[in-house]
């Protein structure tokens, strides 16, 4: 059925064009296109360094989500796992903790929730991601609530909240700590091993395992850079917010999901690229940026985001479905 | 996937249940009984004729949904998408009453249910048609559904002086001293039993979340029963959004955000299994029920509501995972019979 080994076609422009990410490429420029007839004051270099100041904070969890969803699966506990690790770092801090110490503790707690997960789903092969994901989703904000109630926690120190608002040589502070987590993930799922495995693992999970692959510590790998990711968002969105409260972060895994399908990652797994969730993320950023310009509710930007996820799934559909019975020559199969 | 359920389709045999999954029942009636008496030492007026009509009243919108929660469960479905499609039927009901107010309560119940029911075929339409993955479809017109709710009422509240009597006493009324949602949920369950266990369509609901591919071989419209499933599913979310409305006399374009995972949480409490094709509506009547109790009694015994949706998850948590190790736990006995 699905094709785990790596293929060479002879290059061609055809196929070059007809690539995904391209149609985002399009899409990213009529984005800026309306949003500069929206309104005379958009298109200038400052809307370009510092709009994504403000969309950035989520991004950090599409890089991890991209993994997942080409293992095959799905998380959707990502947003209470950002919830509980900024909360957590909310109350030691006013408890008496270093701030430096906290913003660990946020990022340890993070991928303990990420590891919790992980292990859930390697020990529990028969429940699938989406109910492991959607019990701890509720335990992990059901905590949050527990430990601040209906509460705000902040007066965090003011070097903290330059993380979000700061920038160095004109570049803020989250685009560069965003690149340089975005690099480190493509290098990983393109050129290492690593991240060859798990796109064999979402092509074909049992070949894998019978193939030598420890699909286990992949799987927990990626839980944990899942969890990890999550803290680096907890991080940014605090300073960014400067006070957390227990329902930060609600509706967060809809839109990760949404960018990385809209991205051309394949709900199936096994097929998608880093590249495209990162254009989307452009995408939705400037988007939701110019819709905001001409003082659309959120509430719109909610329909707009749950059609595009449907309607990028509806086409990755019809055109995966055209190319699937094409069984490739003999000697493609030979490949690298 | 070795299916271990029990699938007889569309003949008369059948295998009498494997002990461990009445088991599984008496365990959980074990549960609710044990949680009853501590409720009863923490508060003497949990166990009192008014207060249990009240817990049931509140548990009977999670009972009516359940059932369709569990229809496409056992499909290895997930259907996100209830909790808009409350507010959307809730509000377009109500915004109805509102602007005629001699309408008939029946007319709205059918209003209601009649747009559930659109919502749900699309929900079908996007899962069975065009192969979305049920997580996705659902999870995006959840967000589709609560915007078009809030165009709709453009962000106001529907309040209770602007409904009429007739349509509140759809959740306040009562027959015999029963409260109507109580006897709509009676309803709905028995002749859900009759429709799951005694129909054709019902079994074939079961054989196509228990091995979709023999169900394609043997015949079944697979994609058709599907659609069918997240239609009802939209129809009793339609009538429950009516019911919600009716209940706390007001609709608003945040009602009922985050109810369906009280559903799937009962759903999956009931022993409906995540995999598919297995469940059976006697476990779905005590999860509902159990969730029901830990909803609405927990301040009764003065825990924090704060903690309620740590607890509820957790519960849920166990659910799944006892539930995967009665399975694991029936293969394993089922294997050594083998041997022996």
């Amino acid at each position: 059925m699905e094709r785990t080994i790596r293929v060479d076609r002879p290059w061609s422009w055809r196929s070059f064009f007809l690539q995904w990410e391209w149609l985002l490429v399009l899409i990213f420029l009529a984005v800026h296109v309306v949003n500069s007839l929206l309104s005379p004051y958009y298109f200038n270099a400052d809307t370009f360094l510092q709009t994504p100041m403000s969309f950035l904070d989520k991004a950090f969890l599409v890089l991890p989500m991209t993994m997942v969803i080409i293992l095959g699966n799905i998380d959707i506990s990502v947003g209470s796992i950002v919830a509980l690790s900024a909360v957590l770092m909310a109350v030691a801090y006013n408890a008496g903790l270093p701030m430096p110490l906290a913003m660990a503790l946020c990022l340890a707690v993070a991928s303990a929730c990420g590891l919790l997960n992980g292990i859930l789903m390697t020990r529990f092969k028969e429940l699938s991601s989406v109910i492991v994901t959607l019990a701890t989703m509720i335990i992990y904000r059901g905590i949050a609530y527990a430990i601040l109630r209906d509460q705000a926690a902040g007066g965090f120190p003011a070097w903290y909240s330059a993380l979000g608002w700061d920038s160095v040589g004109g570049i803020p502070i989250i685009v560069i700590a965003f690149a340089a987590c975005a690099v480190v993930f493509a290098l990983l799922l393109h050129r290492t091993s690593f991240g060859r495995r798990i796109y064999g693992m979402g092509s074909n999970l049992t070949a894998s395992r019978y193939s030598g692959v420890r699909t286990d510590a992949i799987l927990l790998t990626v839980s944990v850079l899942t969890g990890l990711m999550a803290g680096f968002t907890a991080l940014f969105l605090t300073s960014r917010m400067g006070s957390t409260r227990p329902n930060v972060a609600q509706g967060y895994e809809l839109e990760v999901i949404a960018m990385v399908v809209l991205g051309g990652v394949s709900t199936s797994g096994g097929k998608g690229r880093m590249a495209g969730p990162l254009l989307a993320v452009f995408i939705i950023g400037f988007l939701n940026y110019g819709l905001g310009l001409v003082n659309i509710p959120a509430q719109v930007l909610l329909v707009i985001l749950g059609l595009l996820l449907i309607l990028s799934v509806l086409v990755l559909n019809l055109r995966f479905r055209d190319r699937h019975p094409r069984t490739p020559p003999a000697t493609e199969i030979a490949g690298p | 996937m070795s299916g271990a359920a029990p699938i007889p389709v569309e003949g008369t045999v059948r295998r009498a249940a494997p002990l461990s999954e009445s088991f599984r029942e008496l365990g959980l009636l074990v549960f609710i009984l044990l949680l009853c008496g501590l409720f009863q030492l923490g508060n003497h007026n949990f166990l009192t004729l008014g207060n249990i009509r009240d817990l049931l009243t509140n548990t009977a919108i999670l009972s009516i949904l359940s059932v369709g929660m569990m229809m496409v469960i056992l499909t290895r479905g997930i259907d996100l998408s209830i909790g808009s499609i409350i507010a959307l039927a809730g509000m377009a009901a109500s915004m109805t009453v509102s602007a005629h107010r001699d309408i008939h309560p029946l007319l709205s119940i059918l209003e209601g249910v009649a747009v559930g029911t659109a919502c749900g075929a699309l929900n079908g339409l996007l899962i069975a048609r065009f192969n979305v993955l049920p997580i996705i479809a659902t999870l995006g017109l959840m967000n589709v559904i609560r915007g078009g709710t809030y165009l709709l009422s453009g962000g106001a509240w529907v309040s209770s002086y602007q409904m009429s009597d007739g349509f509140k006493a759809i959740a306040t009324g009562k027959l015999l001293g029963v409260s109507y949602p109580i006897l709509i949920a009676v309803a709905i369950n028995l002749a859900f039993v009759y429709f799951i266990d005694h129909t054709r369509t019902g079994r074939r609901i079961y054989a196509v979340g228990s091995n979709p591919d023999a169900a394609d071989v043997s015949g079944i419209p697979r994609r058709r029963i599907i659609w069918l499933v997240y239609t009802i599913m939209g129809a009793l979310s339609g009538l429950g959004g009516v019911i919600w409305a009716a209940k706390f006399a007001s609709a608003q374009s945040d009602s009922a955000v985050g109810f369906e995972l009280s559903v799937i949480a009962a759903t999956v409490l009931g022993g409906v299994s995540i995999a598919g094709g297995s469940g059976k509506v006697s476990g779905l009547v005590l999860g509902t029920i159990l969730l029901g109790i830990l909803n609405n009694a927990l301040p009764l015994i003065q825990v924090s509501p704060f903690w309620q949706m740590a607890i509820q998850g957790a519960v849920i948590l166990a659910a799944v995972l006892t539930n995967v190790l009665v399975k694991r736990n029936n293969q394993r006995s089922a294997l050594q019979r083998r041997v022996i």
